[in-house]
């Protein structure tokens, strides 16, 4: 285990030695409060039958930087040490290759973690100013912060097997961003095309990404997101781990 | 320590290295000459678990490198060529990371760390960024982090690489020094270094071993092979032709430029052709203003043995 915290502490520590970790927050934070500004703002002037955090997390502005910042999370993780050769003494110390997978996907995670805890702010400032809370429970809160970090940790485990597959960052980058956006667009198929049939619509909508979100942000939490997500994380993590352990023969 | 049995790699069915034998006893300072591209790179990654080989197998205190790769691992402190490190990191930083990796005890990483610092020279240096440090300092930061968790064999390929005559005098100091209490097997090219410090050495080229045997026992099996450097007052050619007929002269080489050529002559082992050229010398009147044996360095054996053509 401790092995395990060193490799993961390097990691996160990594991240904010980098100028892309900064760009991605500074990206991140101004676009979740230009959306933050355009929902309140937007309610002001007329009567709506959401919260100001349903808005919030449906939006167009979220989903838009939501699925944009994971490629750029993910896409050194593997990728750049395989180009440096730093997975040279990485690979030559009794390090086990799951330690050093999933170090690197708790690092990532924990990044990930830390650019939305700021987002808390919004709320409490708006509960200061309005003496309104800005959801209908707690359960709400719950449910989409629970529903981010899911989303989270599949997204970034699908970035973490990208990064495997390839010496370059760039390719990394792009192959987990178009996955990541088909993935999505999987979501949004039942609203685009009228002709699917109705048992087709809704086997889309159990994958939706944004129906699970419409659903958590109402705090209405429902197991089976829980399990698809969890379960797939833990599927792209195996992948990764193989794909990881296979490069001993890939020279 | 070391026992490699029929070791062979191929890459995409290129064979890099072919059923390899040696062994490195406890305590053996051995070095590994070859020329470019011959597979001493390729031999010290498969000791180190980098990577598996396509057939054969390597052992390291008892352990199979492949098959119980931790424990292998364990006992190896490993400089790899061009010592890949983590710019963003300070040295002290990054020694106490591969510590941690290495499995120092948390109450032992700081002395550890503090004993590599001064044993390497990184004593000036210890909070600069790694991305910060010149080539030297790198590669002395390599070298500590092989010997941070006091391993019992060392591993280094190439230490020496691009490093001025003084750093690379220090580097040789420690590790002759280091040669007291580990196993060190260590990659160069640079020939009087494995002269000075090795207790044996193997040539590789293309991939097999040519010869296994200590310094002194292989520059013996060619001492006699060494040469006689003449240098007289004659032309170059006329001067050739008439040395090339002395029996035992396989070569001459010659070089100058103004009235007095320089000849280094080949001979066979055994044969001292030295009261030969200077009869020949004295009958056609050269005048000489030098006449020695040369001695034979790793480097002829070198030569010899893998005849490395011009790259």
């Amino acid at each position: 285990m401790r092995k395990f915290y060193a490799l993961l502490s390097r990691e996160v520590r990594s991240y904010f030695h980098s100028p892309i970790a900064y760009i991605v927050l500074i990206f991140f934070l101004i676009i979740s409060g230009i959306d933050f500004y355009f929902q309140v703002s937007f309610m002001n002037q007329r009567q709506a039958q959401y919260t100001v955090q349903e808005a919030f997390f449906n939006s167009v502005f979220f989903w838009f930087a939501f699925v944009l910042i994971f490629p750029l999370i993910t896409m050194r993780l593997f990728a750049e040490e395989f180009k440096l050769g730093t997975i040279e003494p990485l690979t030559t110390v009794p390090v086990r290759d799951w330690q050093v997978v999933l170090a690197k996907f708790f690092g990532a995670l924990a990044f990930y973690v830390i650019l939305w805890i700021p987002t808390l702010l919004y709320f409490v400032i708006f509960l200061k100013v309005t003496n309104e809370p800005a959801a209908h429970s707690v359960g709400a809160y719950a449910g989409s912060y629970l529903m981010l970090l899911l989303l989270g940790m599949f997204y970034l485990s699908i970035g973490c097997l990208t990064s495997v597959l390839t010496r370059n960052q760039i390719i990394a980058a792009i192959i987990s961003f178009c996955a990541i956006t088909l993935l999505f667009f999987l979501g949004l198929v039942q609203f685009i095309l009228l002709d699917v049939s109705s048992e087709t619509r809704d086997l889309l909508g159990y994958f939706s990404a944004i129906e699970h979100m419409g659903t958590f942000s109402r705090g209405v939490i429902d197991t089976r997101p829980i399990v698809l997500y969890v379960s797939m994380t833990i599927v792209m993590l195996t992948l990764t781990h193989q794909a990881f352990q296979s490069r001993k023969w890939r020279l | 320590m070391i026992k490699v049995e029929n070791l062979t790699k191929r890459y995409a069915g290129q064979p890099a290295i072919r059923d390899l034998n040696f062994e490195v006893s406890r305590g053996e300072i051995m070095g590994f000459l070859g020329p470019n591209g011959a597979g001493k790179t390729t031999t010290m990654r498969i000791l180190a678990s980098f990577m598996p080989p396509t057939s054969g197998r390597a052992t390291i205190a008892g352990f199979d490198v492949f098959e119980q790769s931790l424990q292998a691992r364990a006992h190896l402190g490993y400089m790899p060529e061009n010592v890949p490190l983590y710019s963003d990191m300070r040295v002290t930083e990054y020694l106490r990371y591969r510590a941690a990796l290495k499995g120092v005890q948390h109450r032992r990483v700081t002395e550890r760390v503090g004993d590599v610092n001064e044993l390497c020279g990184l004593k000036g240096v210890e909070n600069k960024l790694i991305g910060a440090l010149s080539k030297g300092y790198r590669q002395r930061v390599g070298l500590a982090d092989a010997l941070v968790a006091e391993p019992d064999l060392l591993i280094l390929d190439e230490p020496t690489i691009g490093l001025d005559p003084n750093q690379i005098r220090q580097v040789r100091e420690l590790i002759k020094n280091l040669g007291e209490q580990h196993t060190i097997l260590l990659s160069t090219h640079i020939l009087p270094e494995v002269e000075m410090t090795c207790s044996r050495v193997i040539i590789i080229h293309k991939g097999r071993i040519e010869a296994c045997d200590t310094p002194e026992n292989l520059l013996g099996k060619i001492r006699q092979a060494g040469g006689v450097v003449l240098e007289a007052k004659v032309g170059k050619d006329i001067g050739a032709d008439e040395l090339k007929k002395i029996s035992g002269v396989r070569e001459v080489i010659t070089d100058g430029e103004d009235d007095w050529t320089r000849f280094s002559l080949r001979v066979e082992s055994g044969v001292d052709v030295r009261e030969e050229v200077f009869r020949l010398a004295t009958e056609r009147h050269w005048a000489v203003r030098e006449l020695t044996q040369r001695r034979a360095t790793l480097e002829d054996v070198f030569v010899e043995i893998t005849h490395s053509d011009a790259v």
